[in-house]
């Protein structure tokens, strides 16, 4: 099992580096090795895998960002979609347990590994709406597309591009768009709640609540086995990104011996609950304050970065190469504490 | 020379897993003889005199401030499976197959705060690593001769003592369990590439009660401590008043309270001893 943290990694790294390939020379074609100890039940790089969490909601792993998919006869909901590269075997995965309509895409924000394969998948879908609109296109009340959804800021991201990308294809918008603090739906006999969480992994971000089947979509605000990525360009600050997962804490209810309860599908790595949540929330509240105390101290970025306030915690989150360094980490916390 | 024959045929239609099959069934109370400070009332902050750890580990443990047990999401985790068998009885029991009688999983449960564990000794494999981890870990065994070997992975990031030295969630624990008679001797090694620099080796006895009786051990958080949402309560590096307390307690060098592989060997007791001659007054 030696390998675990390390596949969680390179799979969070390689899907970062489709994000912005040019920065980090990072191809997809590249994953098959990056995972070749892995053992045989365990996801492969390059391979997409469904695995149940509860109910009728499942982990979709290994086509960039996780994938969670809730089912039933009302047809299926995504919660973000993937890699715009890995969308077929996404389908074909999303089969394997369902051959309901898709009828929603949540993203939990704009990153291309969550909402890449928005366009793919939204087209093979459906969207039940008014009769008397669309009557004539697809049926009786349905028609093609399904529904993508997100906070406004995520369109807002997508259609502007900028930061060096090109705006996202019309395709993959999220036409409906919330700007309240929580957009409620029900599907599948099921409550499901979008909460935004303000400038926080962006300034788009969800926080996705199964209410019934008891699971929360974390989106890339908690990734249980990196520091967080702290996008400051798209509005990213670590104090909304704390403010985050203190919710997340405050909807999670642990089962009997304080073990599972409420499950937490993070952007990358394994299935977590409440336990997890608070460890990860315990390290960078942590760390916060000590660079927030070295702020104080009137040290400069590269006195912060000398004094290494993450030294206890990189062997587990910390990189030194890639995409997302512990060093861009202390700077972006930095910029943040510091920002008048 | 018959009996001999006799034996060696018997012997030879039985399988050797059957030989080695030890019952643990029971309740099996802690005398808690080993370690009395560390098992009874706690460690001290900054006693890490005998763990292998290494220096980030030590930093975090020296970060660690007891008031974070007062958090209500912390306040009714169980021990980890690495570090359950410190405290508390214990009752075993099995789980068989109705048809076959053979022994699917054999079961603990340790009293404080009633964390039980399944160890499966069927065969399975281990789960892939998209699972949840736990408290207590995914758990298989298998018999060496009479001893029951138990391997676990997939547990939550935990303790290696309870005054702040981490154990990650990428630990894995190799346990012994040894029945002589009544005792029962139950070896715990943690290999942890994260926070250790050699495994952590542990032993704890038993002895079989047959009148022992578990008690239940519910447990209910409540706001010990009114604080804004999110404190976390830690110290600041080098901000710690309570490190050299250990040390001082107990007359020894603060060098030798901090720590790592070497304090764990006997031979480590000459350089103590040079140590203390040359810093503790006569």
């Amino acid at each position: 099992m030696k390998h675990t943290r390390t596949s969680n990694v390179i799979a969070y790294a390689l899907a970062l580096a489709a994000i912005f390939p040019a920065a980090t020379g990072v191809g997809l074609a590249q994953q098959g090795q990056a995972n070749r100890a892995g053992q045989p039940q365990n996801p492969v790089a390059g391979e997409v895998h469904v695995f149940p969490v509860r109910g009728n909601v499942y982990v979709v792993t290994g086509a960039g960002g996780n994938i969670t998919l809730q089912t039933g006869k009302g047809g299926i909901l995504l919660v973000d979609s993937g890699l715009a590269a890995m969308s077929d075997k996404v389908v074909a995965a999303i089969r394997t347990v369902s051959k309901e309509p898709i009828r929603f895409i949540v993203n939990t924000h704009v990153h291309a590994d969550h909402t890449g394969g928005n366009e793919n998948i939204a087209k093979l879908g459906s969207t039940i709406t008014d009769v008397n609109a669309f009557s004539d296109i697809a049926g009786p009340s349905e028609v093609p597309g399904a529904k993508i959804i997100a906070h406004e800021a995520v369109l807002d991201r997508m259609t502007a591009g900028g930061n060096g990308q090109p705006s996202a294809p019309s395709g993959a918008w999220p036409a409906t768009t919330y700007i309240t603090k929580r957009k409620d739906l029900f599907i599948n006999n099921e409550a499901v709640v979008l909460f935004h969480a303000p400038a926080a992994h962006t300034d788009g971000d969800s926080i996705v609540f199964f209410r019934r089947s008891d699971v929360i979509s974390s989106g890339d605000l908690f990734t249980p086995d990196t520091y967080p990525f702290i996008d400051l360009p798209r509005g990213g600050n670590i104090q909304g990104i704390l403010a985050a997962l203190n919710h997340i804490i405050e909807l999670a209810v642990p089962d009997e011996r304080e073990e599972g309860g409420t499950y937490i599908i993070p952007g990358h790595g394994r299935v977590c609950d409440e336990a997890d949540v608070v460890e990860y929330q315990t390290m960078l509240t942590i760390i916060r304050d000590r660079i927030q105390d070295l702020v104080k101290k009137g040290m400069t970025l590269e006195q912060v970065k000398a004094a290494k306030p993450t030294f206890d915690y990189d062997a587990h989150y910390g990189s030194t190469s890639g995409f997302w360094t512990t060093e861009m980490f202390i700077e972006a916390v930095y910029r943040n504490l510091t920002k008048k | 020379m018959r009996r001999v024959l006799l034996v060696l045929l018997v012997a030879g239609g039985i399988p050797a897993s059957l030989f080695a099959e030890v019952d643990f069934l029971g309740y099996w109370h802690s005398p808690m003889q080993e370690d009395g400070p560390e098992r009874g009332g706690g460690p001290l902050s900054g006693e890490y005199v005998g763990i292998p750890l290494n220096d980030s580990a030590r930093l975090r443990a020296d970060s660690w401030n007891a008031s974070l047990l007062t958090v209500p999401e912390r306040q009714c985790i169980p021990h980890p499976a690495d570090y359950g068998p410190s405290f508390s009885n214990l009752q075993m029991w099995k789980e068989t197959d109705p048809a076959s009688q053979a022994v699917i999983a054999w079961h603990t449960h340790i009293s404080w705060m009633a964390p039980e564990r399944t160890i499966w000794m069927d065969g399975r494999a281990h789960p892939p690593d998209y699972a949840p981890h736990t408290w207590q870990g995914f758990s298989t065994g298998k018999w060496e001769k009479n001893i029951l070997t138990v391997t676990t992975t997939h547990l939550k990031a935990g303790w290696i003592r309870r005054n702040g030295v981490p154990r990650s969630d990428r630990a894995t624990v190799t346990e012994h369990f040894i029945r002589d008679g009544d005792v029962l001797t139950w070896v715990t090694i943690v290999y942890d590439p994260e926070n250790l620099t050699e495994p952590m080796i542990r032993s704890r006895d038993f002895t079989l009660d047959p009148y022992g009786v578990m008690g239940a051990y519910p447990c209910e958080s409540v706001e010990e401590v009114v604080r804004a949402e999110g404190v976390v309560p830690h110290y600041l590096p080098g901000t710690n008043p309570f490190l050299t307390e250990y040390a001082t307690k107990y007359g020894l060098p603060q060098e030798a309270a901090r720590g790592g592989s070497e304090t764990m060997y006997p031979e480590y007791r000459t350089k103590l001893k040079a140590l203390m001659s040359s810093s503790v007054p006569k």
